[in-house]
């Protein structure tokens, strides 16, 4: 279970408002490698792993996860504040406003919907941590994109935290799939299916 | 919002990014003593400032309402509003 602590993870306070890099950060929450898909990615795998230190890193990074989908939306929702209907069409933000007005929902940069086809849970320990040390540069890298388009300082520090989040969570991964392999069966050369194949 | 609750939450957030930070590597090293170590010092600068901000500013929980005549934790800004971080 869990429990709401109300507070955000790294302040976000954004003066000025701008819908056009609204539009490009709000990836970040619905997008493929969006933070959304980071929380629902780990906290699905979490069943089918075998080992009960993986369980945790799966654990409380989908937690933390979950506090950063909070920081984008709020970025997102900082930058619309005020939002002026001449500065409606600036950097294409009308589209979005014509459904959602500035009410916050989770799309990608071209407005496709949040979508569980972008991550997998294949019921094999292997394969999902290899995803996962996959996202984690993903999201890394779309959030190296963004600080190449945003000039704010307010919006840039917010997402040089979440950036560096994504570093830290590559290396405890990396860790979480060496104790997996560590404890497969020394004949189980190919690393095949640890959860689901039975091996005498 | 005062100035003295932000420098309070700011306090906070450090408190907890520390400790975060040591959960997640402690995930992955369980025996590491200074590791755990580390994780009792958090531990006690966060409780001390856990307990500063509710008794001062009110829940960061809902079941932290010290209030018998007031739900507190309903009162705003929530935390994704500019209003909570400034």
């Amino acid at each position: 279970m869990w429990q709401y602590d109300k507070k955000l993870a790294f302040p976000v306070k954004i003066k000025c408002t701008n819908p056009a890099l609204a539009k490009l950060i709000i990836t970040q929450l619905g997008g493929p490698d969006g933070e959304a898909g980071a929380a629902l990615r780990y906290l699905s795998q979490r069943y089918s792993m075998p080992n009960a230190k993986v369980k945790a890193v799966l654990t409380d990074i989908g937690t933390e996860e979950l506090a950063h989908i909070e920081m984008v939306s709020a970025i997102v929702s900082q930058l619309t504040r005020n939002l002026k209907v001449e500065d409606l069409a600036k950097g294409g933000f009308d589209a979005y406003y014509v459904d959602h007005t500035t009410g916050v929902y989770p799309v990608d940069a071209t407005g496709n919907p949040f979508t569980a086809a972008t991550f997998q849970s294949t019921g094999d320990p292997i394969a999902d941590l290899h995803e996962d040390l996959a996202a984690e540069q993903k999201a890394r890298l779309t959030y190296d994109n963004i600080l190449r388009l945003a000039d704010d300082p307010d919006v840039r520090e917010p997402i040089k935290f979440l950036r560096a989040r994504e570093l830290v969570h590559f290396q405890r991964f990396g860790e979480a799939l060496r104790i997996t392999q560590e404890s497969l069966d020394s004949k189980n050369f190919y690393a095949y299916n640890p959860a689901f194949d039975k091996r005498k | 919002m005062s100035s003295d609750k932000q420098k309070l939450l700011r306090k906070l957030q450090v408190a907890d990014f520390a400790l975060s930070e040591a959960v997640l590597f402690l995930d992955t090293h369980p025996s590491d003593e200074q590791a755990l170590a580390y994780f009792h010092k958090q531990r006690e600068g966060y409780d001390a400032l856990y307990r500063e901000y509710t008794e001062k500013f009110g829940p960061l929980r809902a079941f932290d309402n010290r209030s018998k005549t007031r739900w507190e934790w309903a009162d705003g800004p929530w935390p994704w509003e500019y209003e909570a971080n400034v």
